[in-house]
């Protein structure tokens, strides 16, 4: 039994009224007045303008009441509010966004003018639109484990609720914009140090801390030496400069305006609060119409979408992984990161070892507490004798990808797992119609196809194949979904979904080098388009083993022509100059040999298209296959699993968009060959 | 009501050899390293264990009452009991024989008792003085105050006490623990050749167990963070000779004592662990038991002489169950030093003793060399005090089972002057 839960807990928000006719605070008049932002009907609270509208009338009538201090706090327990409403503001355009924005800060200007002192009690999630509504208060008390932040650049925007003005004259500027600029959030101490929160208490005592601040015992330390230098336009500009120039390195001007926008900002208006208000509101808008910010609220749909995807409960508490290499490893760290009780098994030692050492690493950089980390690594036990294949829920196959190892792992299952655990395989290029008549129960057997690195990559494809049952993929989805990954829905094809998209990419990268281009030249046009990585260094990550595998899967399976693998890629691999993973590939790692990391300043269209519109003309095929059930599963996946442009919003948007693919393809093909035929699917695409 | 009490299953790290600095795992550490395959491998629900008892003679500072903290990073769950014992070389058998007692009284149905010990992290610990100046210094208030406090700094605050030389001295006769080695091998006339090829035999013992894959069940691998596995017990020496051992010097007593580094136990990190159950529980959850717990028993005597603690505690487990010298099949003593098993084995054989002491009429008589520590011992695999009670016990079960014997005795002897035996018999 669960002591804690059964002790009462108070204050409860639930105790205080929503007021006549406002869905979404309470308000409890008194000395202190207290509002409870409790949005209506989800257990996340947004700044809509729904809120802000009954907020505006609240205002009013707390003006009346006349109380000593106001308190403003969430009634929901993941956090004071996780942003703007998106949904609200995605479809405005022009006119009608600078209105809306116009009304917002209108009521956060009436709020910060109130005659008596205002306080913020913010706790977990406290992002976008929530921290600008917080910093409209005279005072912000953090509770232990609160997270502050302004993700907006992310969505290709800047804050437009007031928050570019509010934090750069609240903090220390630089600390200010650097916040703005990655869209990287505060943790509670690092919140109250950079002096965006005046306390930071736990949650016992909150009601004492409102008192002190009420009583007006609460100091708050301005920015220091720093921020009057920049007070100066002289001073800013200075700053502005570096900002651009670390901005540039990350995310080019071209492709993502937003950063560079609120730097123009901060450096015109930096010393004038209310024209930079004025132009905030100006430059949201304009920045809400590009095509970048469009694409990435896009993104942010897609996410969501995924994440829906694997909804309901998966019954699995305890994952048992058999294969400790790199892909093993980070899936059974990843997990037992995220909660799961995890198995792994390998038949050697030393790769058991090598997957602790690989958590601790993973653990490190996800800034994991020590006692936090400590209980990850507990949960996650090297498994040489596979005890856990009969305690596991989930049994995860991530071994060689060789038939006979696998269908042996298969039989060795049969009649060990417990009766109602599902087998998944993570293999990326065998078919799972191959795989199933060795399964001990083909309904409880399908594809978990996760992206290297696990901790990096958030996809997870959940694959089916006919005789898998319903729940296991929707277990299995949500799954993915319980450890903070994004299930995409696909069936057994070659390649499934992402690699069938990504091997000509890659194929096509190999037939380049082979005509000569540098391979310098090829990752450098890729990376103008806005790729993460070139295909070449992509191959070299991937592992130019894999690479041949899938390509050799691809060429066999898929009834349509692919490009030829150059005879000296089969000769590398004999080798063992398998890529990034031996140090040596296409790139030598071992003599420091580094990829191009700056995209090309004039990239020839010829490269870029041979590299990505075949990828276009993949997930076509895959729509008219019904691998994937809609283009926005396939633009989702190939964002999350490979990290496609993001800007451009996925390759299917990117082909609605450029209208002219399948023309482009038949030139391309007309130069080059049958490969770039464009699939029959185009005709019903768009 | 008395109740039969199994030893259902166990596990332990394999004994890691202190070199030089702390080891890769603390206490606890060692306790979850061999505690969840354990868990694992058994299928009852962690819930099934009423208590989780955990011998440990030198714990941390950053887990205080090992027991509990172990019990709740092996995910045994918030309403999980647990509490540590210290009788420091006794504490990993205390820690069963409470189990063994609690169970066989009708209270409890199923318990996970096991010993840790982490030699290697023992502390440098400041001497008085220097403690004594920290906590001046603490309560300095005030820059001047603080300025004085400076002054009396001296270079000896830092000469450090070894934590575990002090832990291995008795304090009540200041002899360190090797020294009581001496005063038997003295007292029985234990010569150093007769030592030395003790250490040899039971390093031999140890290597052949392990090549027979005889410790494959009981040992499981540790998984450090720097992704080493360990695999067996890291402190025998296979090649082990006379001649190799005749060159090293006395440790305690130079430069005529008998007790070297070679037959001595070693200074090792290490953890082990029993589920104890009764037959309800055995039942229940249709266990196979290993080996059944019948008797206990603890002694005391002069702390100078603690290396006789088996003898005083295994006698009276004897003479409650009537068994001569041949009906105990296997004997478990644990390795503290050559010279000090062998006192035991000597003093068994010798009339007076027997006479006087345990109130025979003649000799107990001789323990067979076949039926004694027949895979070795501490002197190979090393002594983690905390947990080698309860390995002799765990190794005396498989042990038994794998010979198809009926009757085995598992005894210890104790820093400070005690012993401790248990009397197991075949499920």
């Amino acid at each position: 039994m669960d002591v804690l839960e059964h002790i009462p807990r108070t204050p409860r928000p639930e105790d205080t009224p929503r007021p006549a006719g406002v869905d979404n605070w309470r308000y409890a008049k008194g000395e202190i007045a207290q509002l409870w932002l409790d949005c209506a009907n989800t257990g996340t609270n947004v700044i809509s303008e729904a809120v802000l509208r009954e907020l505006d009338r609240l205002l009013d009538q707390i003006k009346t009441d006349q109380p000593r201090a106001l308190a403003i706090r969430s009634a929901k327990a993941g956090g004071f509010a996780a942003g703007a409403d998106i949904d609200g503001f995605a479809n405005l355009r022009g006119e009608s966004a600078v209105k809306m924005l116009e009304q917002g800060h209108a009521v956060l200007d009436k709020l910060s003018d109130l005659p008596f002192t205002t306080i913020a009690v913010v706790h977990g999630n406290t992002l976008g639109g929530g921290l600008e509504l917080a910093l409209a208060c005279d005072h912000r008390i953090g509770v232990d484990g609160v997270k502050v932040g302004f993700p907006e650049v992310q969505l290709g925007l800047h804050p437009g609720l007031g928050g570019t003005f509010r934090l750069t004259r609240l903090i220390d500027p630089v600390a200010a914009m650097q916040m703005m600029l990655t869209g990287s959030s505060a943790h509670d101490r690092k919140a109250r140090k950079l002096g965006i929160l005046d306390a930071l208490v736990p949650i016992r005592h909150v009601d004492a801390a409102i008192s002190a601040a009420a009583a007006g015992k609460l100091e708050h330390d301005t920015g220091g030496l720093r921020a009057t230098a920049l007070r100066t336009r002289a001073g800013r500009s200075l700053a502005a400069t570096r900002m651009r120039s670390e901005a540039e390195k990350k995310a080019p001007n071209q492709h993502y305006p937003a950063p560079y926008a609120l730097i123009n900002l901060w450096e015109d208006h930096g010393g004038d609060p209310s024209a930079m208000q004025k132009a905030e509101i100006a430059s949201f808008a304009k920045l809400l119409d590009s095509a970048t910010a469009q694409n990435l609220i896009r993104v942010f749909f897609l996410r969501r979408k995924l994440k829906s995807e694997g909804k309901g409960n998966d019954g699995i508490q305890h994952v048992h992984v058999i294969g400790a290499g790199a892909m093993g490893a980070e899936i059974a760290a990843w997990s037992a990161m995220q909660g799961k009780r995890v198995t792994l098994e390998d038949v050697a030692l030393e790769p058991l070892g090598e997957a602790v050492k690989r958590a601790v690493g993973i653990y490190d950089k996800k800034h994991l507490s020590g006692i936090d980390a400590r209980d990850a690594l507990d949960r996650m036990m090297p498994d040489p004798e596979g005890l856990g294949r009969a305690r596991a829920d989930l049994v995860i196959e991530a071994a060689p990808e060789k038939l006979e190892i696998k269908e042996k792992i298969y039989a060795s299952l049969d009649g060990v797992m417990k009766p109602d655990a599902i087998l998944a395989s993570n293999t990326s290029s065998l078919r799972l119609a191959d795989l199933v008549a060795a399964t001990p129960d083909a309904g409880r057997f399908a594809g978990l196809h996760f992206f290297n690195p696990v901790s990096q990559m958030p996809l997870v494809e959940v694959v089916s194949h006919d005789a898998a049952e319903a729940k296991t993929l929707d277990r299995l989805a949500a799954f993915a979904e319980g450890i903070d990954r994004l299930p995409a829905r696909v069936t057994d094809y070659p390649g499934f979904l992402v690699n069938r998209i990504l091997g000509p990419y890659l194929m096509e990268a190999m037939v380049m080098l082979e005509e000569g281009k540098t391979k310098e030249d090829i990752d450098r046009a890729a990376l103008a388009f806005g790729m993460p990585m070139g295909p070449v260094t992509l191959a070299d990550q991937v592992g130019l083993d894999i690479c041949l595998e899938v390509a050799k899967s691809l060429r066999h399976s898929l009834d349509r022509p692919m490009a030829d693998t150059p005879d000296w890629l089969a000769e590398m691999v004999a080798q063992g100059h398998v890529g990034r993973k031996s140090g040596r590939g296409l790139y030598n790692y071992d003599t420091r040999e580094t990829p191009p990391d700056t995209p090309a300043d004039d990239p020839p269209d010829e490269i870029i298209d041979r590299l990505i519109l075949p990828m276009c003309d993949a997930g076509v095929e895959c729509l008219r296959k019904g691998v994937a059930q809609d283009a926005d599963t396939v633009d989702a996946a190939v964002i999350f699993g490979t990290g496609w442009a993001p800007f451009r919003g996925g390759p299917m948007h990117y082909a609605k968009v450029r209208r002219e693919v399948p023309r482009r393809l038949e030139a391309l093909a007309a130069d080059h060959g049958a490969r770039f035929d464009p699939d029959k699917g185009w005709a019903s695409f768009g | 009501m008395t109740r039969p009490v199994y030893l259902v299953d166990g596990a332990r790290t394999p004994f890691l050899k202190a070199r030089g600095g702390p080891g890769p795992f603390t206490p606890v550490d060692l306790a979850v390293q061999c505690g969840r395959p354990l868990l694992m491998r058994q299928p009852m629900p962690r819930s099934a264990f009423d208590l989780v008892i955990l011998g440990c003679v030198n714990v941390i500072q950053d887990e205080m009452n090992p027991a509990r903290v172990a019990a709740l990073r092996l995910g045994m769950g918030d309403e999980q009991v647990a509490f540590t014992m210290q009788i420091n070389c006794g504490s990993g058998m205390q820690s069963i024989d409470t189990a063994f007692r609690y169970i066989r009284d009708g209270s409890h149905e199923m318990i996970l008792a096991g010993g840790t010990e982490a030699l290697s992290h023992a502390p440098l610990v400041y001497n008085r003085k220097a403690t004594e100046w920290f906590g001046g210094m603490a309560q300095a208030r005030g820059a001047m105050d603080k300025a004085a406090k400076l002054t009396e700094l001296r270079p000896d605050f830092f000469s450090p006490v070894i934590g575990l030389e002090r832990g291995l001295t008795d304090p009540i006769t200041s002899l360190n623990m090797g020294q009581t080695a001496e005063v038997l091998a003295h007292r029985f006339g234990i010569d150093r050749e007769t030592a030395d090829a003790y250490a040899v035999d039971s390093h031999k013992r140890l290597a052949a167990a392990q090549a027979g894959g005889r410790l494959d069940r009981e040992v499981l691998p540790a998984f450090d963070r720097d992704g080493v596995p360990h695999a067996a017990d890291d402190g025998v020496r296979p090649d082990n000779s006379m001649a190799h051992l005749a060159k090293l010097n006395p440790a305690f007593e130079k430069p005529y004592g008998k007790v070297t580094a070679g037959n001595s136990s070693q200074i090792t990190d290490g953890a082990s662990w029993v589920i104890l159950a009764s037959e309800t529980a055995v039942e229940a959850h249709g266990l196979e038991p290993i080996a059944r717990l019948v008797d206990s028993e603890w002694a005391a005597l002069d702390p100078s002489i603690m290396g006789l603690g088996p003898v005083l505690a295994s006698t009276p487990l004897a003479q409650r169950h009537g068994l001569n010298v041949d009906d105990i099949d296997l004997w478990e003593i644990n390795e503290a030093f050559a010279a000090q098993v062998l006192s035991c084995l000597a003093a068994w054989q010798d009339d007076d003793f027997c006479r006087e002491v345990l109130g025979y009429d003649a000799a107990f008589g001789r323990i067979d060399r076949g039926r004694l520590n027949v895979d070795g011992g501490a002197i190979s695999l090393g002594h983690p005090v905390g947990a080698s009670g309860n390995k002799i016990v765990l190794h005396l079960a498989n042990a038994m089972k794998t010979k198809g014997v009926r009757r085995g005795i598992a005894t210890e002897c104790i820093g400070g002057g005690l012993g401790g035996a248990m009397l197991l018999e075949a499920a």
